[in-house]
């Protein structure tokens, strides 16, 4: 048993006088301890939806959650609201993806950090504050002690981004979900968050759920990769396979959109055409259909399964890219 | 801080400076004038010259304010002509006064203590029935006018109550202290005297909260709405902190800021209101004193009440410009 296992988890958002829309459509994956499992898509396929839903913060009205999130074999789903509100922040933490306005303004961030000691591990405020003054330092925050008592808007974006990560790790959950803790900051800053993630991952076992559409990101760290397109996940790989050998064509097309320095010379980035407004229903073939280069008249008809195409790899396309069999390529 | 609070106290000064020179051509514009209004119309021409003379509303109005302004810097603001005749102008500041700002704190108190809750609650539940419910009754409440529903309160509900319907309190023989009744009862512990002078108040006071309510329960529910979208909310409840701590210290705290700034411009509407309030219950404040002096033409006394409630506001929308820096820290520290 996986410390958390994500089972055909399907969100769909109900607004009166609209159609129900699926943001999330039977995703499935498993989180081992000390494993990073990525989610990977362009903007809009539902990475957010699927993080909320675990979470449990999807608005309580409006959305319809099926399918089960087990977290050591049991449901979250099924918990109340007040046993889920126990979980959060003790076992399972967050980190988002605009690290200013993920902080309060109005409050230091010595309060930001101890305030979820003072709920969890029942520490007075004191002794709280120390720990979060060892949590500042750790996460590599300059002279915590001074930042303690100083307020998100005194703090570069980077260091906002560590505050973040030490709120998130400061009860030691298991599982820690990322999302795009790395978009909204310069690349050598990136770098750094992520590396420090990597580091205190390894070091605790902590379970990361990855979420990005930065393959870069996917590179560097992530054990296993859940390329969703349009709320389904269409291609699930171990790392090395999928950049060695995309079998989907989404995937295929993701990975050509980004440089390479070992690419031939002249050899012309190939961005993926149209966008995600092009997208036709799931029920009636697949989504990625009307943007596909290798698109059959299949393909537009009927709905493509799940498949196990072997090597523990799952892909839903009824015309996959063939593998390369000759040339291996290693990331 | 010190110097933004000094500079602006400077302000204060400059702004008292120039409408004491405006109120004071424009009172002496209005038609009629405190002669006409003590000697009637039927008064002799001499006997007009007379008194004209004698409150020195013959000489150019320059040279009348130049005097005026010499006697205030030491505290003597006139006569009144009209109000309570031949009782001095700041006397019946200082006795008025009180009055009328217990009215204003009791009712701007009630308008906070239930505004910021429900408006609170209704945000949370946006879109319910006790939204729906609540927004269209502080339409109603600023819709209806101050002196009917004082009126309503006065003759239906305080017999309903047994709460008094006149004055400010029942001759008790209560000890004066700072002419604020009610601060004057708890002071010498005199309970009772403290008690009458509350249920005095009551009445009044829910008439005149009505509008400030409504509009502060309509700003903290947009506020609140506003601020539980904001992704540090997300943040706060990722941590699984319990709702109270979230509603306190995520929430309200950021909510507060559009909050406070509308009580203090509401300060206006509120001694706006407490004329008529005043006037309803026969409470010998400051706007009851107010209207009499229009009417009677009591320059002195309308001159130093209408400075006074500037400086009031002014003073309040300082003490709120000097709260958004307590919490806010973005302005604190900038
Ligand atoms: N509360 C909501 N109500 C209705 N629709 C929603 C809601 N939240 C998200 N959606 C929709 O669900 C879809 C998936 O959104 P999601 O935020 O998961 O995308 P994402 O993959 O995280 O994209 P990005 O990379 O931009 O963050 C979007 O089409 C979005 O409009
Ligand atoms: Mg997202």
């Amino acid at each position: 048993m996986a410390l958390l296992e994500v089972r055909d988890l399907t969100v769909v958002f109900e607004r009166k006088g609209e159609q129900p829309f699926t943001a999330v459509d039977h995703v499935s994956f498993d989180v081992e301890p000390g494993q990073t499992v990525g989610l990977v898509g362009e903007s809009g396929c539902g990475k957010s939806v699927t993080s909320l839903a675990v979470m449990g913060l999807l608005p309580r009205r409006g959305a319809r959650i099926g399918g089960t999130v087990n977290y050591e074999g049991v449901n979250l789903l099924a918990l109340s609201d007040r046993e889920m509100r126990d979980r959060r922040g003790r076992d399972l933490g967050m980190v988002f993806q605009d690290p200013l306005s993920s902080l309060n303004p109005v409050i230091p961030i010595g309060v930001q950090v101890t305030e979820v000691l003072e709920r969890h591990r029942d520490m007075p405020r004191k002794k709280a504050m120390v720990e979060a003054e060892d949590l500042l330092d750790k996460v590599g925050i300059p002279d915590p002690r001074r930042r303690l008592s100083e307020y998100p808007h005194q703090l570069s974006g980077g260091m906002r981004q560590r505050a973040l990560i030490a709120i998130a790790l400061a009860c030691r959950p298991r599982l820690l979900i990322a999302d795009e803790p790395t978009t909204a900051l310069d690349v050598t800053i990136q770098a750094q968050i992520l590396a420090l993630l990597k580091e205190l991952v390894q070091d605790m076992g902590t379970a990361l759920v990855m979420i990005t559409h930065d393959l870069g990101v996917v590179a560097g760290l992530c054990d296993e990769v859940n390329v969703l397109y349009g709320g389904r996940v269409v291609e699930k790989a171990q790392r090395h396979e999928l950049f060695a050998q995309p079998r989907h064509p989404y995937t295929h097309g993701l990975l050509n959109s980004i440089p390479r320095l070992d690419a031939p010379r002249g050899e012309k980035l190939s961005p993926i055409r149209g966008s995600v407004a092009d997208n036709i229903p799931w029920e009636q073939g697949c989504a990625f259909a009307p943007r596909c280069p290798n698109a059959l008249d299949v393909c537009v008809q009927r709905t493509p399964e799940q498949e196990d195409v072997g090597g523990g790899r799952l892909l839903r396309c009824h015309n996959p890219v063939q593998p390369v069999v000759t040339e291996e390529v290693s990331v | 801080m010190l110097r933004y609070t000094i500079r602006r106290l400077i302000q204060l000064v400059g702004v008292v400076l120039v409408l004491s020179l405006l109120l004071f051509a424009w009172l002496r514009a209005l038609p009629g004038g405190p002669v006409s209004a003590l000697l009637g119309e039927r008064a002799t021409p001499e006997s007009r010259e007379a008194l004209t003379k004698q409150l020195g509303l013959d000489q150019p109005i320059f040279v009348q304010y130049v005097k005026f302004l010499g006697r205030a810097l030491s505290g003597d603001f006139g006569v009144s002509t009209g109000v309570q005749p031949g009782d001095s102008a700041m006397e019946i500041f200082l006795q008025r006064f009180p009055a009328t700002i217990e009215l204003s704190f009791l009712a701007i108190v009630i308008a906070v203590a239930l505004g910021i809750p429900l408006g609170y609650l209704a945000a949370k539940r946006r879109g319910g029935w006790f939204d729906n419910l609540s927004v269209a009754g502080s339409l109603i409440g600023v819709a209806v006018p101050v002196f009917f529903l004082a009126y309503v309160l006065k003759d239906v509900l305080s017999a309903a109550l047994g709460l008094p319907t006149q004055g400010r309190q029942d001759a008790i023989g209560a000890t004066r202290v700072t002419g604020f009744f009610v601060v004057d009862g708890v002071i010498t512990q005199e309970w009772d005297a403290a008690l009458n002078a509350l249920e005095h108040l009551i009445l009044p006071a829910i008439a005149l909260s009505t509008i400030p309510f409504a509009v502060v329960f309509r700003i903290t529910r947009a506020a609140v709405l506003d601020v539980l979208n904001e992704d540090f909310v997300r943040t706060a409840e990722s941590k699984g902190l319990t709702s109270p701590v979230i509603r306190r210290r995520h929430v309200l705290r950021n909510a507060m800021l559009p909050v406070v700034t509308t009580i203090g411009l509401q300060t206006g509407a509120l001694l706006a209101g407490a004329v008529l309030t005043e006037k309803v219950f026969s409470l010998p404040g400051v706007g009851q004193a107010l209207a009499i002096g229009f009417e009677r033409r009591d320059y002195p006394v309308l001159l130093l009440l209408i400075i006074m409630a500037t400086v009031v506001y002014v003073v309040v929308n300082l003490l709120v410009d000097l709260s958004y820096a307590f919490i806010d820290p973005r302005i604190r520290t900038r």
